[in-house]
């Protein structure tokens, strides 16, 4: 297919897919041979710029419904390996482009106290490639391509998250757990691809669904579905295959912590929706049948289990670690209504989970550099010392509960409205009662904050600390009055998935 | 019940790999030890790299060289060459994957002085316990 791009625009807008990829990639290893702390700072932050206003630019390229692709070294697909954009992936880019501009200005002054300074330029390093392994999963369009970029920015998650152990050792087993269990998920992954190939003979995702459904019923393609599942359910931690994600959200360096909450889990979560929506036939009985009778009782598992366990969590980071799980059970149960309304309700709330619980990761990280811990009863009092941060951790909680006004409300809202579009009024119940759960936790903290007495005193922490929390919490509320960005694309890109 | 021996012949390579990735499987889940477990790991990795080499081959194939230029010779038989090229990335992946277990391995001996995955969940459990102390609490200086 010819990139749909109109002739006589900037020469470079042609080359925007594969730019958006490689450009965290190149400067990370420039960032090892300059070997300096600020400098390397610098240099990824202006990188993560860069990707940002290429993800802009993307998306009003695709905006208006168009696909745009890319095809590597100028081989044509499906022989060459291709790079497609169009909105589905578009919001995805962005959401992650911008996490990780966000995330970098908290760094600075964050990381000095979580990591030895000597380990700072090859911390930055790791980051930029986790960033490029993210985009590149997100980006490509060959199955194959999709397992690279996920080992790529898993590797570099692994050695993140291993960070931690500066402050404490347990990040350590939690990095190996992660370790373990994100490659079963990825081994089973290219299991999966393995059993398409040889029932198509094709990793171009447009080529094999053509392929597929010449196939008919074939055992090797379901089997090949089958392992796919498991292997993304494992790297985006549905229910039963979550354990490796609290551990290794609590024990991360927070600047960490919020990247991979924020990107992560939703990048793997984009993998199935792709697969299902574009290699595979949602109609196709072995599909709808396990988004009925598995999925979706699993993602209401997870909406109901993990917010009663988050309710009883001391640690508040394992709390939102748990929450998280909560959330990705929203997400899930978006998909798993196979329905164009319960899609975009899910890619809404990829992106709004995205900025609010990025915004409770990064407060509880600025409280951190006060309190030096996470647990409950040192946050006492901090209401009165430090106002800014809180309040922005209130904006963030309140847009988690869902509250009207704040971006939370217009994903669940979104999701109520598909569960009882489908005539699941049951799951829209359960929806609205997982969210009680969470005003539950979220007011255990706001108590905290701003009714108990404090011990000691606090100062707030300095403005270049405060500005990503405040620009989080200003798209946690501007998510939730102008819906443009989000609910716009989001309908084109289910529009799109389910054609 | 008769057991149809042509099937299972017929794809010897498959229930090969099929063994190979349930013992890989096996001990990763089994052993406590956590250099058996990336062991288990690798033995895991590894059945997937000969699934892939398998399909490529096809009964009488040659190397995918093209020798008549003009393409019309075509009853030669090649071996599909894309698979062992994937595994080639694969492998890559694997080898990144298990330097990377064993760098972690070291660590967490030099931190916890075993590498017994129950000695170290103990261990962990009474960090919890004692989470006040300075370990977490403090950051060190």
């Amino acid at each position: 297919m010819a990139s749909e791009i109109k002739e006589g625009t900037l020469d470079l807008i042609n080359h925007l897919p594969i730019l958006q990829v490689i450009t965290p990639m190149l400067i990370a290893p420039i960032l090892v041979v300059l070997n300096n702390k600020t400098l390397s700072w610098l240099l990824s932050f202006l990188g993560a710029l860069a990707c940002l206003f290429i993800s802009v630019l993307l998306i009003q390229t695709v905006s208006d419904g168009s696909t745009l692709t890319y095809s590597l070294g100028g081989w044509a697909p499906p022989i060459g390996i291709e790079y497609r954009i169009d909105a589905a992936n578009s919001i995805l880019l962005f959401l992650i482009s911008i996490i990780s501009v966000i995330v970098l200005i908290f760094s600075y002054s964050s990381l000095h106290v979580e990591i030895p300074e000597e380990k700072h330029t090859l911390f930055y390093a790791c980051f930029l490639l986790c960033l490029t392994g993210l985009l590149g999963v997100v980006a490509t369009a060959d199955i194959f391509n999709v397992f690279v970029f996920l080992e790529i920015s898993s590797l570099s998650t692994y050695v993140l998250v291993a960070q931690g152990s500066y402050l404490d050792r347990r990040a350590l087993s939690a990095s190996f757990n992660y370790l373990i269990m994100g490659t079963i998920g990825a081994t089973f992954f290219v299991i999966g691809i393995g059993y398409i190939y040889m029932a198509t003979g094709s990793l171009n995702m447009m080529d094999i669904a053509e392929r597929v459904s010449e196939l008919g019923d074939s055992r090797t393609v379901q089997a090949g579905f089958a392992f796919i599942v498991v292997g993304m359910g494992l790297k985006l931690a549905m229910v039963p295959l979550h354990v490796w994600l609290p551990n290794a959200y609590t024990f991360a360096p927070t600047v960490v912590t919020c990247f991979l909450a924020a990107t992560a889990t939703k990048v793997a979560l984009y993998v199935l929706i792709r697969f299902v929506f574009s290699v595979f036939n949602y109609e196709d009985s072995f599909v709808n049948e396990l988004f009925f009778f598995l999925i979706m009782p699993l993602a209401i598992i997870a909406m109901i289990a993990a917010s009663v366990i988050a309710i009883f969590k001391q640690n508040l980071k394992k709390m939102f670690a748990y929450s998280s799980l909560a959330q990705i059970g929203y997400m899930l149960l978006g998909l798993s209504l196979v329905s164009e309304k319960g899609l975009a309700s899910s890619l809404v709330h990829m992106v709004n989970h995205g900025f609010t619980k990025a915004a409770l990761f990064m407060s509880l990280g600025a409280f951190m550099l006060n309190t030096k811990n996470v647990y409950i009863n040192s946050l006492q009092g901090l209401g009165r010392s430090m106002p800014f941060t809180s309040a922005a951790f209130v904006i963030g909680g309140l847009s988690l509960i869902g509250v009207p006004g704040t971006a939370g409300f217009i994903s669940k809202w979104l999701l109520l409205e598909a569960a009882l579009g489908s005539g699941y009024w049951l799951v829209a119940v359960l929806i609205i009662v997982s969210s009680l759960f969470a005003v539950i936790y979220i007011w255990k903290i706001i108590e905290v904050l701003y009714f108990s007495e404090s011990s000691e005193s606090y100062s707030e922490v300095n403005v270049l600390t405060l500005t990503p929390i405040w620009i989080l919490s200003f798209f946690c509320i501007f998510l939730g009055i102008n819906t443009s960005l989000t609910v716009e694309v989001a309908n084109m890109a289910a529009e799109i998935l389910f054609k | 019940m008769d057991i149809n021996l042509d099937f299972i012949y017929g794809h010897l390579p498959y229930w090969l790999f099929i063994i190979l990735m349930l013992s890989g499987l096996f001990i990763v889940v089994s052993r406590g030890n956590l250099i058996k477990k990336i062991v288990g790991l690798n033995i895991f990795q590894t059945s997937v790299f000969m699934f892939y080499i398998s399909i490529g081959k096809i009964t009488g194939g040659t190397a995918p060289i093209l020798l008549d230029k003009s393409y019309s010779n075509s009853d030669v038989a090649y071996s599909n060459p894309l698979p062992h090229v994937l595994i080639l990335t694969a492998i890559v992946v694997g080898i990144a994957t298990t330097s990377l277990g064993l760098a972690l391995i070291i660590k967490i001996r030099e931190e916890y002085d075993t590498v017994e995955e129950d000695d170290i969940q103990k261990m962990d459990e009474k960090d919890l316990m004692t989470y006040n102390k300075k370990n977490v609490l403090e950051f060190k200086s």
